[in-house]
């Protein structure tokens, strides 16, 4: 943890309310998110247990499984759960905008651009806590190899029509949440832990009531007393008052209301589906409000600059996943092959990289960070000095020497390179060619001035003026291209087979969801 | 998936121990809590924790002493992963073991004996010492070259000056006189991997087992996870290497300082039975320094208790362990923001912990004006900093 965000933390810790950790919204939050609150069963390999979902905070749907054992109990609730998710997953795919991009021609191996459709939007999932990803991709594995009537009909087990489509929906949604500064399917905890500090731990605000108990607390009362209320306080009956985000449930309500409502719905007990349907809305719909007062203080922060950068590749993967389906390409693999592994792993490293530079440029608290760490400087112009290149066509290499604030102390040697936003648009280079005393670098501009021999207006500083330099790239780029598919060297198992559609599992007697 | 008896079960034959032990559960009627692998591997994992250590050293019910200290921890299992679990384990041994021992071959290229020729001694006998000499005679026993299965069986094991139970799900012998422990699951594994902290967890636990059986008899450096298959009740087994959850276990649990050496930390006459008066139990409780971090929250019935302390005082690691790491001799919230804030020309602040808070507070004050309008949210202003802005561009 940076110093920077220990600080925080304790002034949070200190004056009994959650501080800044960033001064803009540095995730895409839709117009109309889908607000998806899973629950499942204790020790059951994630069996559903109930779900509250929807994109209308008044209105939220909401499946429960009267038995969490019993298959045809769980298959209607995963059709019911597909009939309300693909509508919002779907609802996307027929608006879209053409975008060029460079493909390489099968036949000639040239570069040619090539016109592509983009969807100008994406639905967007929500889930409260980290797990909640976890239960989205497991849902989604359990889904996927599922066939239907229609497509075995001497399976013993059909699944009902939309299942396997909703598995590789939520495949895709789950495997992309893993891609940082993604934003198709987020956790609630995440995103507030994100942009707040609290006065407790990391592993405390895993806790989703304990964590908005810190960022907005009920009137008058500290951060840690509110927390500790929602994590432990129970009423009379020994039930928290705020129940788990999920998605486990708490043991007590279990073992003292649960189960004895799933045996009287075992024993035929009239009302007891009702009953337990009852039980399950009552641990979820906190966790329901809690999200969209998450939500609501999520937007009061402006969206951060890079953000729509960032979703629009979301949009990219939306689209391609869409692309997928249409021409019928099987279920995603239940393990990657090694080509897909490589790319997948490279372009995560990529999209990190890209996401910790533009954090910074966008947000003022989190480039703090960054000086903080000697990894960027604020400095002033103090003087400014004309050169050129030497060589055919003489181009500008103004020198600038620059004195780094008070607190930067930027870990810079001769010969390193820096980089500045400028003010039209665009990013700078500069190397530092010395450093005559501490903290006051010369600087040498190296691009970014135009093409003429004098450098274009606005693009070299006065003296006086004070720009943030980074260290970092602002536009950091991946390494070496990875090879073809059809190119994969035999040290990666050569040229990956056909994709073909994986059998489904096997069924057992007593098998899980 | 051993079923850990529920809180406070008297163990049924209470072991030769000091006296001192006894009087501090509250005296010797009081029934001792046994130390189980589980709360030995979370012990292993704060070793710096002393009170931690005298509590379950001494066989004192934790949970009991948190209610009546008033931070009942907020711990249970659901009776859905109960019933799960002992299902699974069932089903695994059903047929005498046939179905493990043919996995555990499967995993590490023996043959698979016939399962008539695998012995299954009988463990049972009274009381946890009779048990545990029981499970030590059937060890010994086994001829050279037989295959054997001891189910639940029960180990002794010496920490800090007292003798903790141990009852692992099973336990093979090969041939060659080797001895496997194995641990039956009930998280899956999912097309080939599972949940790799539960794996750990797992792994910590087999390896305190492996440490108990170290000297007795040739145990294998690698244990047997038996964990259902997919979404399934299929068992898939997988080999877990002990060597470092092993290292790790003997290094920290021979760190655990003598008991009578804690011991002699609480005054005359103090104890921690829950039929004193809440004063003199707290007085008792907080006479034992603890090491609190949060971790302590998923594993220690006292953790509650020692959460509140430390944030009364201010620690900084109930803040998360990886806050101390950068701010040297500073111990206290209360400290470090007084460092953050203090003059840059007081001697104290010269201390280069205390300079680099000032560098911090300065810089997070200076983005925090800069970045207007300010968030909506955490409504009190930045607490007064060293430094400030000059007012220019914001730095982004």
């Amino acid at each position: 943890m940076s110093l920077i965000d220990a600080l925080a933390r304790m002034e949070a810790a200190a004056t009994g309310a959650a501080r800044p950790l960033a001064t803009v919204r540095h995730r895409h939050l839709a117009a109309r998110p889908l607000v998806l609150v899973p629950l499942t069963t204790a020790g059951e390999t994630g069996a559903p247990l109930g779900a509250m979902l929807g994109t209308d905070r008044a209105a939220p749907e909401l499946f429960t499984v009267p038995q969490p054992r019993d298959r045809d109990l769980r298959f209607t609730f995963l059709e019911r759960l597909a009939e309300a998710l693909l509508p919002h997953l779907e609802s996307c795919q027929d608006e879209v905008e053409f975008v060029e991009r460079k493909e390489t021609d099968p036949d000639t191996g040239k570069r040619v651009t090539v016109q592509a459709e983009l969807c100008t939007d994406a639905p967007q999932v929500l889930v409260p806590t980290g797990p909640g990803i976890d239960v989205v991709r497991l849902l989604g594995r359990s889904m996927r190899f599922r066939r239907t009537a229609e497509e075995d009909p001497e399976a013993p087990h059909p699944a009902p029509p939309r299942v396997p489509l909703l598995g590789r929906w939520l495949t895709h949604y789950a495997e992309r949440a893993r891609v940082p500064g993604s934003s198709l399917l987020l956790s609630m905890t995440d995103l507030l832990t994100r942009h707040w500090a609290t006065g407790q731990s990391r592993l405390e605000d895993q806790h989703l009531g304990a964590l908005l108990a810190w960022i907005a607390p009920p009137d008058g009362i500290p951060g840690a007393e509110a927390a500790r209320r929602a994590e432990l306080a129970r009423d009379e009956h020994g039930q928290l008052l705020v129940p788990p985000a999920g998605p486990a449930t708490d043991p007590a309500f279990d073992n003292r209301l649960l189960a004895p409502a799933l045996a009287r719905h075992d024993k035929g007990v009239p009302g007891a589906a009702e009953e337990v349907h009852e039980l399950i809305a009552s641990q979820l719909r906190p966790t329901w409000e809690a999200m969209w007062q998450g939500v609501d203080l999520l937007r009061s922060l402006p969206e951060g600059a890079h953000t729509a950068d960032r979703w629009r590749r979301d949009r990219q993967s939306y689209t391609h996943h869409r692309d997928r389906l249409r021409s019928a390409e099987p279920p995603q693999p239940r393990r990657d092959d090694a080509v897909t592994a490589a790319r997948k792993l490279a372009m995560r490293e990529q999209r990190q990289a890209e996401l910790d530079a533009q954090e910074a440029l966008d947000d003022p608290l989190v480039m703090a960070v960054r000086r903080l760490a000697g990894e960027a400087f604020a400095a002033r112009a103090a003087h400014v000095e004309p050169a050129v290149s030497e060589g055919k066509r003489p181009t500008p290499r103004p020198l600038v020497t620059v004195r780094a604030e008070e607190h930067d102390r930027p870990l810079l040697a001769e010969g390193d390179a820096v980089y500045r936003a400028l003010p039209e648009g665009g990013g700078q280079r500069a190397e530092v060619v010395g450093a005559p005393e501490p903290g006051v670098y010369v600087l040498r501009l190296v691009n970014g001035m135009g093409r003429g021999k004098e450098p274009a207006p606005g693009t070299v500083p006065e003296p006086g003026d004070r720009d943030c330099w980074t260290l970092f790239e602002h536009a950091p780029r991946g390494g070496p291209a990875l090879p073809e598919p059809e190119e994969t060297p035999w040290t990666h198992g050569g040229p990956p087979p056909e994709a073909t559609a994986e059998p489904p599992d096997p069924t057992t007697p007593e098998d899980l969801l | 998936m051993t079923p850990s008896p529920p809180p406070g079960a008297p163990s049924t034959a209470a072991p030769p121990r000091s006296r001192r032990l006894d009087a501090l559960r509250g005296g010797p009627e009081v029934p001792q809590r046994p130390l189980d692998a589980r709360a030995l591997s979370a012990l292993a994992a704060n070793p710096g924790c002393r009170r931690r250590a005298l509590l379950d050293g001494a066989g004192v019910d934790k949970a009991a002493v948190a209610q009546a200290l008033g931070a009942p921890a907020p711990f249970g299992q659901s009776q859905f992963a109960f019933v799960r679990g002992n299902a699974f384990e069932a089903r695994v041994k059903a047929d005498g073991g046939e179905a493990l021992l043919a996995l555990l071959c499967e995993s590490t290229g023996e043959e698979r004996p016939e399962p008539s020729a695998v012995l299954v001694p009988d463990l049972t006998a009274d009381g946890p010492a009779g048990r545990a000499a029981r499970t030590g005679l059937a060890l010994a026993e086994v001829p050279a070259g037989q295959w054997a299965l001891l189910d639940h069986p029960l180990l002794t094991l010496e920490v800090a000056g007292a003798t903790a139970y141990l009852e692992p799900d099973a336990l093979a012998v090969h041939p060659d006189g080797g001895v496997t422990v194995i641990e039956i699951k009930s998280f899956p594994v999912l097309d080939g991997t599972v949940d790799p902290t539960k794996a750990g967890g797992a792994a910590r636990q087999a390896a305190v087992y492996a440490l108990a059986l170290t000297g007795s008899v040739p145990v294998r450096e690698q244990a047997l996870l038996v964990c259902p298959k997919d979404f399934g009740n299929q068992p898939a087994g997988g080999l877990l290497d002990l060597r470092k959850p092993l290292a790790a276990c003997r290094r920290q649990l021979a760190r655990l300082t003598d008991l009578d050496a804690i011991a002699d930390l609480l005054p005359e006459g103090a104890h921690f039975g829950t039929e004193q008066d809440r004063a003199a139990l707290t007085a008792a409780v907080e006479s034992v320094p603890a090491a609190y971090a949060p971790e302590c929250l998923a594993t220690c019935e006292l953790a509650f208790h020692c959460r509140e302390r430390a944030r009364e005082a201010g620690a900084v690691e109930a803040l998360g362990r990886s806050v101390r790491g950068e701010l040297g001799g500073l111990r206290t919230v209360h400290e470090v923001l007084a460092a953050a804030r203090a003059d840059a020309d007081d001697p104290a602040a010269r201390d280069p912990a205390a300079e680099a808070l000032r560098r911090a507070a300065a810089l997070r004050a200076e983005a925090l004006a800069t970045a207007a309008p300010a968030p909506a949210q955490a409504g009190t202003p930045a607490p007064p900093a060293g430094g400030g802005t000059e007012g220019g561009l914001a730095c982004r």
